[in-house]
């Protein structure tokens, strides 16, 4: 082996270790006070009273269908944010979904429901079922004045709590780690 | 001369799967809006200036069509609750506007549902096209 050769497979070697810390620097720091929480011993109680969102938050296979009908007025937020029973009552009231009609047909509406259904919160173990993310436990300990100024929800490009890309620009793929938080100015 | 029609086939058979898959035109949609409008007692074919003004007008609720879609259908919209950005609306400034009956049929209900508080009668909804399709970039 020349040394040139040598050199790129260290080259190679440095660039996908590199990658490998990436990765899972990214993966951790979402769950970062989750970590914490459990050695407090709030994991046995269940963090955020049972409301926690799961994890993933996306399956690695989507549904076309999905992310094409739920991202024409807002992204497509994604199944693991609610409980399978949340998902439910959505689809069932699509003709009055937060004041305007977002109904679909009845095949679509199926095949929708059954997507976000299996892909729900599987680290919720309430027996709520809230219809709006932002009414979670788990979303309001992540928001609270504590984590984010109550300046940043007058910010007209916020708009609405509900507008997750104003801050989380990777949210239509699931991804809300604290690494990717870009605050709008 | 069998290669060459043999060749020949084949670029017509590229160049029709290169042409997108619009099922339909406006102007077929429009049709089909005519042929259940011409059941309705009364009908006298549509009419641009009224679709215009049912267009931009409010129908006793918070919203009208222009609410969301501005007041030029070729240009963006903003979704007036959301936010999220709207492609134009009428067909010379978006190709793919009204190419769809299944897409229409479902935008129709929700809007008319939204800005009427009931559906659109076949009259409205092809006043309302007719203006779309006079409306130029």
């Amino acid at each position: 082996m020349s040394i040139h050769k040598q050199k790129n497979l260290r080259m190679l070697a440095v660039a996908l270790l590199a990658m490998g810390v990436t990765m899972s620097a990214a993966q951790a720091d979402d769950d970062r006070d989750e970590r914490y929480g459990w050695r407090l011993g709030e994991k046995s109680a269940g963090k955020y009273g049972g409301e926690n969102r799961g994890k993933p938050l996306q399956p690695a296979q989507t549904n076309a269908k999905f992310q094409k009908e739920c991202s024409d007025c807002h992204i497509a937020y994604a199944p693991g944010l609610l409980p399978a029973e949340s998902w439910r009552k959505v689809m069932a009231g699509l003709d009055k979904h937060f004041g305007t009609d977002a109904s679909l047909d009845a095949q679509d509406n199926k095949e929708i429901t059954a997507f976000l259904v299996n892909n729900a919160s599987n680290r919720w173990s309430a027996p709520t079922a809230p219809l709006k993310i932002t009414e979670t436990a788990w979303f309001k300990r992540k928001h609270d004045a504590r984590e984010i100024n109550p300046a940043v929800w007058k910010n007209p490009l916020v708009k609405s709590p509900a507008n997750c890309a104003a801050c989380h620009p990777q949210a239509e793929r699931g991804d809300f780690s604290e690494r990717n938080i870009k605050m709008p100015k | 001369m069998f290669r060459i029609s043999y060749i020949l086939g084949l670029v017509f058979v590229a160049g029709l799967a290169a042409q997108p898959a619009f099922a339909e035109t406006p102007n077929e949609i429009l049709a089909s809006i005519q042929k259940e409008a011409a059941g309705t007692p009364g009908f006298q074919g549509f009419s641009v200036a009224r679709g215009e003004s049912f267009f931009k007008t409010k129908h006793g609720g918070e919203w009208s069509c222009a609410s969301c879609h501005t007041e030029n259908p070729v240009a963006l919209g903003k979704h007036a609750k959301t936010g999220k950005v709207i492609d134009p609306l009428a067909p010379s400034a978006n190709a793919e506007r009204f190419t769809n009956p299944k897409k229409v049929d479902k935008w129709f209900k929700r809007n008319c549902n939204d800005v009427l508080n009931r559906v659109c009668t076949p009259q409205e909804k092809g006043d309302m096209l007719a203006y779309l399709l006079t409306v130029k970039k």
